[in-house]
């Protein structure tokens, strides 16, 4: 019962985080299903990733967010999509369809295969080249927030000049 | 009737996924873009980790996830500082105003 509780409360969440129309509104419901997600993989028996994910996802994540919507300012744009809706509706069922295809079969099927260690062991040492680009993730990340902050004014060509009057 | 616990895990992941992608063909908005960028990551981090519950490698699950997390993070940071200076330099976050070749 939890469970469905949980699974309603972050799909509400997902879907006013879509549908505000206030990004700094839209940031905060992102962070109540990031929390959700969070409190569901803890209870579905991964406590470490549901700390991380409540620190980075609903913590580090919303405070870049918001910090990115006081930088850019709210901006209403009309009503136009990109693409139609009907046909976003057909892509998106049939993602869904295709992703229900090559998953329901594998399901029910028993847990087959050597268990591959503990998770210090996985993380540390199988996965050790995953590990190295991760740290050189971060230090994109880390080049990425530099960008965030950097003040430069940029020269605009006439081009651009043209097209911000 | 009660449903099982793998089975609203897996409405939960479809609908987290849905939404995102639906929002991702939809949205004008470089913010709002990655917002639905993140609401599919975290339908496919739950999906990670519940693949590691049911066949029994948790641990690999976990650290699957952990890497997912990270990629996601970084994926944030960049769209952000993206989505600044496009909004410094072009004037908009429209994403399309940002197309230079359909005049």
């Amino acid at each position: 019962m939890l469970h469905v509780l949980i699974a309603a409360a972050t799909l509400v969440c997902a879907i006013q985080a879509v549908r505000a129309a206030r990004l700094l509104v839209s940031a905060l419901w992102l962070a109540g299903a990031s929390a959700l997600v969070a409190l569901e993989m803890y209870l579905l028996g991964a406590p470490e990733i549901a700390v991380i994910e409540l620190s980075v996802g609903a913590g580090l994540v919303t405070v870049l967010f918001v910090f990115a919507i006081n930088l850019t300012g709210e901006e209403n744009l009309d009503a136009r999509r990109m693409i139609p809706r009907p046909l976003a509706w057909v892509l998106l069922f049939g993602a869904s369809a295709l992703l229900l295809i090559f998953v329901l079969p594998g399901i029910n099927q028993p847990a087959t295969g050597q268990v591959y260690g503990t998770f210090r062991e996985i993380f540390w040492e199988d996965r050790q080249l995953d590990t190295l680009l991760q740290i050189l993730m971060i230090l994109a990340g880390v080049l990425g927030v530099l960008g965030l902050l950097s003040d430069q004014k940029t020269d605009l060509t006439p081009s651009q000049k043209e097209h911000r009057a | 009737m009660t449903i099982s616990i793998p089975t609203t895990v897996i409405i939960m992941v479809l609908g987290l996924i849905g939404i995102g992608i639906y929002a991702l063909l939809t949205t004008r908005h470089l913010i709002k873009v990655v917002v639905a960028l993140q609401l599919l990551v975290k339908g496919a981090m739950l999906a990670l980790v519940l693949a590691g519950r049911l066949t029994g490698q948790e641990d690999l699950g976990q650290s699957l996830a952990i890497t997912v997390i990270i990629a996601d993070t970084i994926v944030a940071v960049i769209g952000m500082a993206l989505a600044v200076q496009v909004r410094r330099v072009i004037g908009t976050l429209d994403l399309r105003s940002l197309t230079s070749l359909r005049r």
